[in-house]
């Protein structure tokens, strides 16, 4: 092999002349830390509302929260995310879709890449929701509607303070797998990481350089949200149960 | 208002066919060499000779840590020029599309791996004690006792690891191998209706994996009546 190994690729000026290649980088993990992070609050949000509702003893209720979750959870996420992008812009309201068509391509890309793995993202993480709810031993939620509490009350003063805390620890793959899903966007043109890492490796012809940096801060983004989490999960840890104090 | 048009789909059914062919194939393979592989991973994982349990906990947990997409771009841009150049290959054979192939497969290995490594684990430890005191070496209480055992436990969920594969397939759209999403993709850019061909496109995918993952609930209902 006589392969020219050079490091110092990073730190010379790219080739649009205004940046580094290590700003390059830079740019794209800065990307896939503010796509990821924007998904999962709207995956957070949306999927603790879906987990509630399948435990719910409303039939209906129930049923469109199920119906939401097996349609997101059985179509692969290159599909959803080409739907979001290219079909739903075309079926919006003229006006609506015309907007979305003119705003910034970035902005675009965006938008897209957001909603679309928030709401993928939201249906495994109600999936753990309604888990964490039917975990609880039945008589809570008894005890709760014994009190004279009614249903809502019950679940937001006795079931879902405990179901929230318990729910944590499963979610943190969940919120692993976002940012590693973050990196399907790149095929709508997102420059987040790997994206930045394709474009690297036809700009400097350092192939293994390029590549190798952009996997490593994938590792070390994993490792990052590990660890916070792990701080998380002992903190919220609920007492005489498995994993608690 | 978008006016839909559909007739561009009957006409490409034949096309889309020979995607899918290639999607469960890609399936196939990657779920064999994904199930053998992660069994000897998994064995590794729960060995006591050191090195074999760092490799392979450094293995899954590496490929766990990093996109799909960085891994089919590896094997598809770097991997094959590697190859290419190390066993002196003549210029002009084509290797990206066997190594992406073959990057999926090592991937999804490392998922499998952590199922299996579950699956051994949940085989009560007597089991072995029995085997060991019955004369079996520790390859004959693997294969004979505890193997045989874990896998039935672990049926369900391998089946349902094959349907989120069999969903992974539709990233080779990376690596320009025409899968049945690349198919797709291709049919709806030619003929401008790519809005028609992307629903399409969902539309099989989910019915495909929704019907697969009744059958596995109801498998698993049928094993394990809770």
């Amino acid at each position: 092999m006589n392969y020219q190994w050079n490091w110092g690729v990073f730190l010379q000026p790219s080739a649009t002349g205004d940046d580094t290649y290590l700003g390059w980088m830079i740019s794209g993990l800065q990307m896939t830390i503010a796509l990821s992070l924007s998904a999962w609050v709207l995956a957070l949000m949306l999927g603790a509302l879906v987990g509630v509702l399948r435990t719910v003893p409303n039939k209906l209720l129930a049923g469109l929260a199920t119906a939401y979750v097996e349609l997101f959870r059985n179509i692969p996420l290159l599909v959803q995310l080409f739907i979001w992008y290219f079909v739903l812009p075309e079926l919006l309201p003229p006006d609506l879709g015309n907007a979305f068509k003119q705003s910034h391509p970035v902005m675009q890309q965006f938008l897209s890449s957001m909603v679309c793995l928030g709401l993928f993202t939201s249906a495994r993480v109600a999936e753990q929701v309604r888990a964490g709810i039917n975990s609880l031993p039945r008589g809570q939620k008894n005890a709760g509607l014994a009190l004279g509490f009614t249903l809502p009350q019950t679940y937001r003063f006795v079931m879902l303070p405990m179901a929230f805390r318990l729910v944590v620890p499963p979610l943190t793959s969940e919120f692993l797998n976002i940012f590693k899903n973050s990196a399907v966007c790149s095929t709508i043109g997102l420059l987040e990481l790997a994206a930045q890492g394709r474009q690297l490796v036809d700009y400097t012809a350092q192939p293994y350089e390029s590549f190798i940096a952009v996997t490593l801060a994938y590792v070390m983004i994993n490792v990052v949200v590990m660890l916070l989490m792990r701080r998380l999960e002992t903190k919220v840890a609920v007492p005489g149960y498995i994993g608690g104090k | 208002m978008h006016e839909f048009d559909w007739s561009s789909i009957p006409g490409a059914l034949p096309f889309l066919w020979d995607g899918m062919k290639i999607s469960l194939l890609i399936t196939a393979q990657a779920v064999l060499i994904g199930i053998v592989w992660g069994t000897l991973l998994a064995m590794m994982r729960l060995s006591s000779i050191k090195p074999l349990s760092w490799f392979a906990a450094g293995y899954v947990n590496f490929f766990r840590a990093i996109p799909l997409v960085m891994v089919l771009l590896w094997f598809f841009l770097i991997v094959p020029r590697f190859i290419e150049t190390l066993l002196d290959f003549p210029p002009g054979s084509d290797l990206r599309l066997s190594s992406a192939m073959m990057g999926f497969a090592l991937f999804e290995s490392a998922y499998y791996s952590e199922i299996i490594r579950a699956g051994i684990q949940s085989v009560p430890k007597g089991q072995i004690s029995a085997a060991s005191a019955l004369g079996m070496t520790y390859g004959q209480s693997m294969r004979l006792v505890v193997l045989p055992q874990a896998f039935r436990n672990m049926v369900p969920l391998l089946l349902t690891q094959a349907i989120i594969l069999f969903q992974d397939t539709s990233l080779v759209y990376v690596s320009a191998l025409a899968d049945f999403f690349g198919a797709a993709y291709k049919v709806g850019d030619r003929d401008g209706r790519l809005v028609e061909l992307l629903l399409f496109a969902g539309a099989v995918y989910f019915v495909i994996c929704f019907s697969a993952s009744q059958i596995v609930k109801r498998l698993q209902k049928k094993y394990h009546p809770a």
